[in-house]
């Protein structure tokens, strides 16, 4: 396969990026779209040029650091998979392929593709946990019981791999889809309760201070989300939040 | 109280957008079922009583000040979270593909209450201002009656109105077609069993009250009425 890639570059934070082409060629459709880039890289190094930055790390899937803008979509074409998931066999001979960071306020760029991510740091430290008292009087986890159906779904948010696709790909760069994860892989479950008030207030008081946008309902996080959790979960934080900013002393 | 309080946070303008946006929804349904008495094609005795009780009603004159705060605040909190989404995206992407995860209407839901406020401020001047303001003709032998009839039948003889309130109405059919949907989402009402119960019931409304809007100028413009 021979593509042409439109890659944004950027020296610096502070730096003024553009888009840069760069062709390339023997690109193998079993290749992941990290592994063909590694590919460019190896170009560009030979060459003498700076090669491209981007954030990869478990190439499984599991990490979310991959991120990546492809073809104007987060982590490209295909559901359910983060970039270092995305084959090359989703393209044809000949494509041409635009690559850029994400682009929101909460995520500055650092350098080329890669962006600062730490906002969702700090958004998990305001409130993302459960207080466990560790002085010996631990109880054990299996001895609270627990429905099936509320497990699976704490479950299926805490899949969440903070990867950011939600607010890359939100057109008001909400971070809506991240927050309502972290709130309700908690709020489902009883040990997670006597926080929740607390949890739901400073998470998003967090986000609003990050320079996320709003969220509007418009659903394409759920669509890009390589875990696909689900808008259900920001229905959960909408609930969350509105019982604790009315009952909270 | 919460830290934020009941205006500070992106959630709370939120829910002041789905708690007025329902609310103007609910004014919807009581404006097309008053218009819609035109039908009985009785030369607009039955609509000219309804618009005589909705304009001297004490009820219905208050709930016309907090129908107007209603949609003053719908308005305020739609640019401030306008402007504060704008701001939060200060690069735009070289190639973004929208059509692959969101409808277009639910990301123009901006623009289409722009187009909407615009129609409404015509809409306005064409019967608000003179009925409860500059006055109207009287229904003969009834002083006090405004024949609020006839001014439609004035106003919608000439083409170009008939034509920018069609564009109205289905700019309303858009904004309806998110909102009323996005409304119990954002005050968190979403259940697997009746979520498409919620979806279905909204693009109805939105098609019947859209339809129902568009039918009037149109029937009157083409004189299908007496």
């Amino acid at each position: 396969m021979k593509l042409t890639l439109k890659v944004w570059r950027q020296a610096g934070p502070k730096a003024q990026g553009k888009i840069v082409d760069y062709p390339v060629s023997d690109v193998s459709e079993d290749m992941s779209f990290l592994e063909m880039l590694d590919v460019l890289n190896d170009d560009l190094v030979r060459k003498g040029d700076e090669p491209i930055a981007f954030d990869h790390d478990c190439r499984e899937g599991i990490c979310g650091t991959c991120s990546l803008f492809i073809n104007g979509e987060a982590h490209g074409p295909g559901r359910g998979i983060t970039t270092c998931q995305l084959h090359m066999r989703k393209f044809k001979d000949g494509d041409t392929i635009y690559v850029e960071p994400w682009r929101a306020k909460g995520f500055p760029v650092i350098k080329d593709l890669v962006t600062n991510r730490s906002s969702f740091d700090r958004i998990q430290a305001a409130g993302g946990f459960v207080s466990v008292n560790t002085s010996g009087n631990l109880v054990d986890g299996n001895a609270v019981p627990i429905p099936k159906q509320d497990a699976d779904k704490a479950m299926d948010a805490a899949a969440c791999i903070g990867c950011g696709a939600c607010v890359a790909t939100c057109p008001n760069g909400s971070a809506m889809l991240f927050v309502a994860a972290k709130v309700s892989q908690f709020s489902l479950l009883p040990q997670g309760r006597p926080e929740a008030k607390r949890r739901a207030l400073a998470m998003v008081e967090q986000m609003d201070k990050e320079g996320f946008g709003n969220c509007s309902n418009t659903g394409a996080c759920e669509i890009e989300c390589p875990k696909e959790i689900s808008l259900e979960h920001i229905a959960r934080l909408n609930r969350e939040y509105l019982v604790a900013t009315v009952t909270k002393e | 109280m919460a830290r934020q309080g009941l205006f500070g946070s992106s959630l709370v303008k939120k829910f002041w957008m789905a708690l007025t946006g329902l609310f103007l929804i609910s004014f919807l349904v009581v404006h097309a079922a008053i218009n819609a008495q035109i039908f009985w094609n009785d030369g607009g005795v039955t609509f000219n009583k309804w618009a005589h009780f909705m304009g001297t009603n004490v009820l219905i004159r208050t709930a016309e000040i907090v129908l107007f705060l209603g949609l003053i605040a719908h308005i305020v909190d739609g640019l401030m979270l306008w402007s504060q989404n704008r701001t939060a995206r200060p690069v735009k992407y070289a190639a973004e593909k929208g059509s692959a995860n969101r409808t277009w209407y639910s990301a123009s839901m901006g623009i289409l209450g722009t187009l909407l406020l615009l129609f409404l401020i015509m809409h306005l001047w064409h019967f608000w201002v003179p009925s409860r303001i500059t006055g109207l003709d009287e229904i003969a032998g009834m002083p006090g009656h405004h024949d609020l009839y006839i001014e439609m039948v004035r106003v919608f003889e000439s083409p170009v109105p008939v034509v920018l309130y069609v564009l109205g109405c289905i700019s309303l059919y858009w904004h309806l077609l998110h909102g009323f949907a996005s409304a119990f989402q954002s005050l968190g009402i979403n259940h697997k069993r009746y979520n498409p119960i919620i979806k279905m019931t909204g693009a109805a409304f939105s098609a019947v009250i859209s339809l129902l809007f568009i039918s009037m100028p149109l029937a009157i413009h083409f004189k299908l009425l007496s």
